[in-house]
């Protein structure tokens, strides 16, 4: 087929469809720019090339502390954070086949969300204690998804339906919480809610990166599983796949990186959400494709990281303020466009 | 590869629908199971594929029970159909045959020119090859479901399971891919069990058929043996007149209803 | 068209008296509850001073307390019960869908834009001013929930309906969230509010509430038997002879001014509509008439006991209503998910 390459290594072997490489080729160089740029901003501006000097280490000793001990951690978790939400909500739009599920509404953000206002709440300062806590209460809550939802094997839906109930629990106590403490950690709370990557240094960088380092290639193993997913349990069954555990596999691949992308930097809202879709709209497949969409999260995040700080002078944003204020009404854009096509957007 | 069952119990949930069935599928040959709503025709295709464990009994492949078998090796073996499958929105016809391939595939060898050339061979055998490139739900319901079948050669499983490929398509199309599937029978040596609704369908293109009543097999055999007016009755509840049919010459079933009746049965 | 689901619900054929006795006990209920609520509450308050209290000269500071707290509190509790059992029975009935309810498909969420948005926003004070935005939020996000959720093939699945409007509400509330954040005093009304309580209501706005939701109660009531029909599928409808843009219409409108005005006053309460007309169904089967009355009684009783649980538990702290509703509701969702056997896509 002229529209996919084949690449083989004796014996490995793969077919890449060649729209997707070129997109993916395309992003990766917007996300190095969108990545440099981060690390240019801030209160004192560099000019980019010392930005990128600094990165190869050939700058002056004040630049290079401001750069590695500031910046690039900052960057770093809008990249890893990014690259997972958008993977992340790739994984969750493939295996229920609906353009809307996302690891979002399924409970992993909101049970993060609770853990986190919780420890705040009981004087958990910032930093990895908060980021474990939050990382904690989303597993707990997409475990208990999973486990309720199964009766003698489980589906996508009935998986996502209980996470919303679970997520409307969680999102109860969590604003019952925040009544409890008093403005100031209220305040807290909810610019850790609504996703922030100011403050981040490196150790929220190591566990993210251990993190993606290991689930990103698990998903993308999963890919061919996912794929025969996609056809129906019937057919994958009769494909070879062992459903049960295929889907297994994608959650856990799904709420892992979710999971934490969440504990790092917040739930940066909407990321994983329309990530995914961007992508697909570029690569024009019927589902969500991995790597690009991986490629969108990070690129989203870190542009909206750059107009968060950037937008209103004197000012910091916190990043899922723009994400939300921008994502919101393209979500709703693109489930208007869904409706006009018909059933394919 | 030899399929069969034996003393196999299918359940759903607590209720049983197919009990302490027998059946040795001829190998290389059009096996067509026909009854009546509810009768478990699906219900022992899916046993018969492993979408269904047996809660008694097991079915054979090879003389390996397929329930022990990695589920990737059965696939390799026997290719499913199931009915009214469901394509993801947008998915072109040539992907959706690529994934038919998957059984073949490991994660380190995703693609390689054996399954090149099995696509190629499928499309090229369900005349698809000329709208490989659309998308499966702009097209007919023929076309539709050649896509789904091409999809299922290119498994190039020695044993073809269908369920009902025939229902929501006209008459016309029903007799395309009946013929087809009797193409790859014949060309290919394949074993193909299909389930069917229309009984003189199944009398025209089975080798072999099996009627089932109440999750049991009434009667099995070539059609012309097997399909006597009290098969019909016994399985459909519906008094009839058999006779050969002039253009195939294999059975033809002439129901008797209260109406539209110009002799009245039992008078030749 | 939507799909029915398949339940293990046992329709009990009820017959007239057996359905008006079952009405007469919840009655009895409510009114149970309401006397209970008068005279319980977070303050230990002695039976004399609620009697004396109930007068029209009031003195002393317990009276105060029961007229100015715990009767308007009742009687909110009584209406927006009320209100949202009937708007719950209007939705699953109109959507043919048993997982609806105001919060789940995202209702109560374009209400409370509206209100945050009047009242933080453009500084609206009374009810009259601002319980128009919380109709028209209300109205929008069920036609946008609807439009989306009913895209793609297969239509309008109760699954496909409750992530459209998690989503749907995950974008409402990230707009909310941008507006609070940016202004203190806004976020400090809004988090007593967003939790879903019956304090903090005076005459005047009782008032004003209770005609809107009279209207809809009225409209509800009238469209009810219509809803029957509808229930037999579309085509059917048709055929005996209704105008089904115009069924959907008012029950729409009904729907609007039931929950968009409890939204209004009480802020979003989720579950109150999903259960109450289960519980409903459950005792009178499919007659939706039956249905509409016993879920205006059941959904005061609930929200009032749920009221009553949260002044009890926590003294001399107060759980508020919409948490303890959440606390079960979305377990009985859960379960509700469970036992529902979906079909996948």
């Amino acid at each position: 087929m002229a529209r996919t390459f084949r690449l083989s290594i004796a014996p490995v072997s793969g077919v890449v469809s060649r729209r997707a490489a070129a997109v993916c080729a395309v992003l990766v160089p917007l996300v190095g720019l969108a990545f440099v740029l981060e690390i240019a901003t801030g209160d004192f501006p560099l000019p980019v090339a010392d930005a990128i000097a600094a990165l190869t280490g050939t700058t002056d000793a004040a630049t290079a502390f401001i750069v590695h001990s500031l910046r690039l951690p900052r960057a770093l978790v809008g990249l890893l954070a990014g690259a997972a939400f958008g993977l992340s909500g790739a994984l969750f739009q493939a295996l229920t086949r609906n353009p809307l599920a996302s690891p979002d509404i399924i409970g992993v953000t909101q049970g993060a969300g609770l853990a986190a206002v919780a420890g705040i709440l009981l004087g958990v300062g910032g930093g990895l204690a908060l980021s474990t806590v939050a990382l904690i209460g989303g597993v707990t809550s997409a475990v208990a998804a999973y486990a309720l939802a199964w009766r003698r094997g489980t589906t996508s839906y009935r998986i996502v339906l209980v996470g919303i109930g679970i997520a409307a629990l969680c999102a109860s106590v969590t604003n019952y919480l925040l009544l409890k403490g008093n403005i100031y950690q209220t305040q807290q709370a909810l610019h850790w809610l609504v996703g922030n990557l100011s403050g981040r240094g490196w150790q929220h960088v190591r566990p993210l990166a251990v993190a993606v380092a290991v689930l990103v290639p698990l998903a993308l193993l999963l890919h061919r599983w996912l794929l025969d997913l996609q056809l129906g349990d019937d057919v994958a069954r009769g494909l070879g796949v062992p459903v049960q555990r295929a889907r297994l596999g994608v959650l856990l691949a799904g709420v892992g990186l979710v999971a934490v992308a969440t504990a790092a930097a917040g739930p940066v809202g909407f990321v994983a959400l329309t990530a995914p879709q961007i992508a697909r709209r570029l690569v024009r497949t019927p589902a969500p494709p991995l790597v690009a969409a991986a490629l969108t999260g990070a690129l989203l995040v870190l542009a909206a990281d750059l107009v968060a700080r950037e937008a209103i002078p004197g000012t910091e944003l916190p990043v899922g303020v723009v994400t939300g204020a921008l994502g919101g009404p393209y979500l709703l854009w693109l489930l208007a466009r869904v409706n006009r096509v018909g059933s394919r957007g | 590869m030899n399929l069969r069952a034996n003393k196999v119990r299918l359940c759903y949930d607590d209720r049983t629908v197919v009990d302490d069935l027998d059946l040795v599928v001829p190998q290389g040959r059009v096996t067509v199971v026909v009854g009546a709503n509810g009768s478990g025709k699906s219900t022992l295709l899916r046993g018969l594929s492993r979408l269904l464990k047996p809660a008694a009994g097991a079915v054979y492949l090879d003389g390996r029970a397929i329930h022990t078998m990695p589920t990737r090796q059965v696939a390799r073996s026997v290719g499913i159909l199931p009915q009214s499958p469901v394509a993801p929105d947008g998915i072109t016809v040539h992907d959706l045959v690529r994934r038919g391939r998957s059984p073949h595939q490991t994660w380190w060898r995703q693609w390689s020119p054996a399954d090149e050339a099995a696509v190629t061979a499928a499309l090229e055998a369900t005349s698809t090859t000329e709208y490989a490139d659309r998308p499966v739900d702009e097209l007919s319901g023929g076309q539709r479901q050649r896509a789904w079948i091409a999809m299922a050669l290119a498994q190039q499983t020695a044993v073809l399971l269908l369920d009902e490929p025939t229902t929501h398509l006209d008459l016309a199309h029903q007799i395309d891919v009946l013929d087809l599937i009797t193409d790859l029978n014949r060309e290919q040596g394949r074993t193909v069990v299909l389930v069917l609704h229309d009984l003189n369908l199944a009398c025209r293109y089975a080798d072999h058929l099996v009627a089932m009543r109440a999750g049991r097999i009434v009667a099995e055999g070539p059609p012309g043996a097997a399909v006597t007016a009290d098969l019909v009755d016994t399985v459909f509840a519906l008094r009839c007149q058999v006779i050969t049919d002039p253009v195939s010459g294999t059975p033809l079933v002439l129901p008797y209803g209260r109406h539209h009746t110009l002799t009245p049965e039992g008078t030749p | 068209m939507l799909r029915t689901l398949e339940r293990r619900d046992v329709t009990v054929p009820g017959n007239r008296s057996r359905r008006l006795t079952g009405l007469l006990i919840a009655l009895f209920a409510v009114a149970g509850l309401t006397l209970a609520s008068v005279f319980v509450g977070v303050r230990g308050i002695s039976a004399a001073q609620v009697v004396a209290g109930l007068s029209p000269s009031v003195d002393g500071w317990d009276a105060a307390v029961v007229a100015g707290m715990r009767l308007p509190r009742t009687a909110l509790g009584l209406l927006a019960g009320a209100a949202l059992g009937m708007a719950g029975a209007l939705i699953q009935g109109v959507t043919r869908n048993p997982l609806a309810d105001p919060g789940i498909l995202g209702i109560s969420a374009g209400a409370s834009l509206g209100v945050v948005l009047a009242s933080g926003l453009l500084g609206i004070g009374s009810l009259f001013g601002y319980v128009w935005f919380a109709f028209a939020g209300a109205l929008a996000a069920m036609l946008v929930v609807y439009l989306v959720g009913g895209g793609g093939r297969g239509g309008a699945t109760p699954a496909t309906l409750a992530i459209a409007g998690a989503a749907v509400s995950a974008l409402l509330f990230a707009l909310i969230s941008a507006v609070v954040l940016t202004d203190v005093r806004a976020l400090e009304k809004y988090r007593f509010w967003v939790i879903g309580a019956l304090t903090g209501i005076d005459r005047q706005t009782l008032a004003a509430v209770a005609l809107f939701l009279l209207v809809g109660a009225a409209l509800a009531a009238s469209v009810a038997p219509a809803l029957n029909s509808l229930a037999l599928g579309d085509d059917v409808a048709r055929s005996l002879g209704q105008r089904i843009w115009l069924v959907r219409a008012r029950a729409v409108a009904a729907i609007t001014l039931l929950a968009g005005g409890a939204t209004a006053v009480c802020g979003p309460i989720a579950f109150v509509g999903l259960i109450v007309p289960h519980a409903a169904r459950a005792v009178v089967g499919p007659d939706q008439r039956w249905i509409l009355a016993y879920s205006a009684v059941l959904g005061a009783a609930l929200l009032l006991a749920a009221d009553i649980t949260g002044r009890v538990i926590a003294r001399p702290d107060e759980v508020q209503a919409g948490i303890v509703v959440a606390a079960v509701g979305a377990p009985f969702f859960i379960a509700l998910v469970r036992r529902t056997r979906l079909r996948e896509l």
